[in-house]
């Protein structure tokens, strides 16, 4: 019997040679990553070791990653003294892949793994963040986890008792068309899956539209698959893939990419023609409340949000940036941008890009997570409407349970910033 | 009998559980404060120390979707709640397990505020309605870290049995 990607890479992790879906396994870890709740991670990592009469070392320093990027610069004195310990840590562990608050090496998580290479095709990715399943995107299997299961990460260096998810397999074929893109496609498959069709699951994605996305597409996909509940979403590795890490990210190493079995056995399989996705629209308070945009166009917004580990990168601020160059943000409309990382930022720079955006009223925000979870500035008022590029509009998401977040692409996003209401991209800025 | 305390609908997520803006917060002792933060009146009740341990709080599908945030586990363990949902979001269902929250599957329960619930080991009988109801299981992987009672020792004992390998 075949396997899928997912289980193909849990088998090998596992060193078992075969698995199926729903056996129990304990894969070794390739790379485990967190951000500033590591300080939570630290916690639990050092009761695991209380009266084991063992020192709490980390099984290979090498292989973890922490990056900060929540609440960067730190907003408060207890955020501070967080990221201070971590630091701490960090030094005390030898731990390398350690990325600080610094404009030549900081950004989001999901933005410095992919940009410095650290993950590989066929890789086991855990991360302290839901959002871990953008690694897929690189065909890795990457899974989001708690602060105590990365404890038992970082002592044991594998992840117990997992349950090897199904996959679903989606084929998107066809192109798209103007001003429609990765975001709309996702948005799209939510809406279809719901909030939990993937629970437990793994979605595989291929098509002919897929092998066209670069990965910056493909890390929209699968960044959003956990919003239908997937374990991961993962594209199988290809010559993009292998470009991108080599040209990208200098990755020197050999890469083999992991693809699945002709008769792998897939728990459903979804045919999707995105030529025919239009522009798409999570309304409040659901990622899986989809809507064509027309169906939402000229609801009044205050604050547009163009960035986060979904569309912070360098070709979603080209797409706001071309939207809004020699334009102007509409008059009561704020528009915020978030690039990725640092990395991206200072080549936007040189591009232009960030200028285009200033003029246009836009304002540049550090590279961090900021107000898509409502920690960092940037926060709603009561009563008021976001439409953001990020992943997530629960109730109270953007830091006010009275206010409202619709999702789009960073296009949407940025046509209707020059409307000040949410506008159909096909009409483009006129 | 444990009372149900709140009745919640599907797709509750994290930040409903533990806003994002309570995240610098990690100890167990301080995240129970935040526990429903934005339902004002029953984080109240909380705080104020008027809902018994024990107490039930009823939802519907995929209960705990988002955000991985752990502290969404550790406050409903501060105050010693037990959640009963028809099924749960993979990740907080894992970290619900590893702080050892007490979680119910059942996917047929009705009841509301108020309603006082017994559970046995396979049902959960709502004895306000006097209406039976099974319990599923939680998934195989998780049932070994249930009878260590939580992460933590499971892991322990790993190491421990490692060192004498």
């Amino acid at each position: 019997m075949g396997m899928t990607v997912a289980e193909k890479i849990l088998a090998r992790a596992a060193g078992l040679p075969l698995v199926a879906a729903g056996d129990v396994v304990e894969p070794r870890v390739d790379l485990a990553m967190s951000h500033e709740n590591a300080a939570l991670v630290m916690n639990q990592f050092a009761q695991i070791f209380e009266g084991t009469g063992r020192g709490a070392r980390v099984w290979d320093a090498e292989k973890i990653a922490i990056i900060f990027d929540h609440r960067v610069p730190a907003e408060t004195s207890k955020t501070a003294t967080n990221q201070k310990r971590i630091r701490e840590f960090v030094a005390a562990q030898g731990i390398s892949k350690f990325h600080d608050v610094r404009s030549d090496e900081g950004g989001i998580c999901h933005q410095i793994l992919p940009e410095y290479g650290y993950v590989h095709p066929g890789m086991v990715v855990v991360g302290t963040d839901s959002h871990t399943s953008s690694h897929g995107a690189l065909g890795a299997m990457a899974i989001g986890v708690g602060a105590t299961d990365m404890a038992a990460v970082w002592a044991l260096g594998r992840l117990v008792n997992v349950e090897v998810p199904a996959t679903i397999k989606v084929v998107a074929d066809g192109e798209f068309r103007p001003a429609v893109g990765p975001k709309d496609l996702i948005l799209y498959l939510i809406g279809m899956l719901s909030a939990e069709g993937a629970n437990f699951r793994v979605i595989e994605f291929h098509g002919r539209a897929i092998r066209h996305m670069t990965i910056s597409g493909r890390l929209v996909l699968c960044n959003m698959s956990v919003e239908a509940g997937a374990t991961c979403g993962i594209v199988p590795a290809d010559e993009t893939t292998i470009d991108y890490l080599r040209e990208e990210a200098g990755v020197s190493d050999i890469l083999t990419p992991v693809l699945p079995d002709a008769d792998a056995v897939y728990e459903e399989t979804i045919e999707i023609d995105v030529a025919h996705v239009e522009p798409q629209v999570a309304k409040p308070h659901t990622v899986d409340n989809v809507a064509p945009v027309t169906e939402v166009e000229g609801v009044k917004v205050d604050q547009i949000v163009v960035g986060s580990c979904t569309n912070g990168r360098l070709e979603d601020l080209e797409a706001a940036a071309g939207v809004l160059r020699d334009r102007k943000v509409a008059k009561g409309t704020r528009m915020l941008v978030f690039p990725a990382s640092w990395r991206i930022y200072r080549e936007a720079l040189r591009r232009g890009y960030l200028a285009d955006l200033i003029e246009a009223g836009a304002v540049i925000m550090n590279p961090g997570c900021g107000c898509c979870l409502g920690v960092h500035q940037g926060a709603l008022g009561d009563g008021e409407v976001a439409l953001a590029t990020t992943n997530r509009n629960f109730r109270g998401r953007m830091g006010n349970p009275n206010a409202s977040v619709y999702l789009a692409s960073p296009v949407t996003a940025a046509v209707s910033a020059l409307h000040g209401v949410i506008t159909d991209p096909r009409k483009g800025g006129s | 009998m444990a009372k149900v305390v709140l009745r919640l609908g599907d797709d509750v997520s994290t930040d409903a559980i533990y806003p994002g803006r309570f995240m610098a917060t990690v100890l167990p002792t301080e995240t129970p404060q935040h526990c429903f933060a934005d339902h004002v009146e029953f984080n109240k009740k909380l705080v104020q120390g008027e809902v018994a341990p024990g107490s039930v709080v009823v939802a519907g599908r995929n209960f705990g979707t988002g955000s991985s945030r752990e502290q969404a586990a550790s406050c409903l363990k501060g105050w010693d709640l037990v959640v009963v949902a028809h099924n749960y979001s993979r990740i907080f269902l894992q970290n619900a397990v590893n702080l050892g929250l007490r979680l119910v599957v059942c996917s047929a329960l009705e009841a509301d505020e108020g309603d006082e619930l017994e559970f046995t080991p396979h049902t959960v009988v709502n004895q306000t309605t006097v209406r039976t109801y099974p319990i599923e299981p939680l998934p195989r992987a998780r049932l070994a870290i249930v009878e260590a009672g939580g992460l933590i020792p499971y892991v322990r004992m790993k190491l421990l049995e490692e060192r004498l390998d």
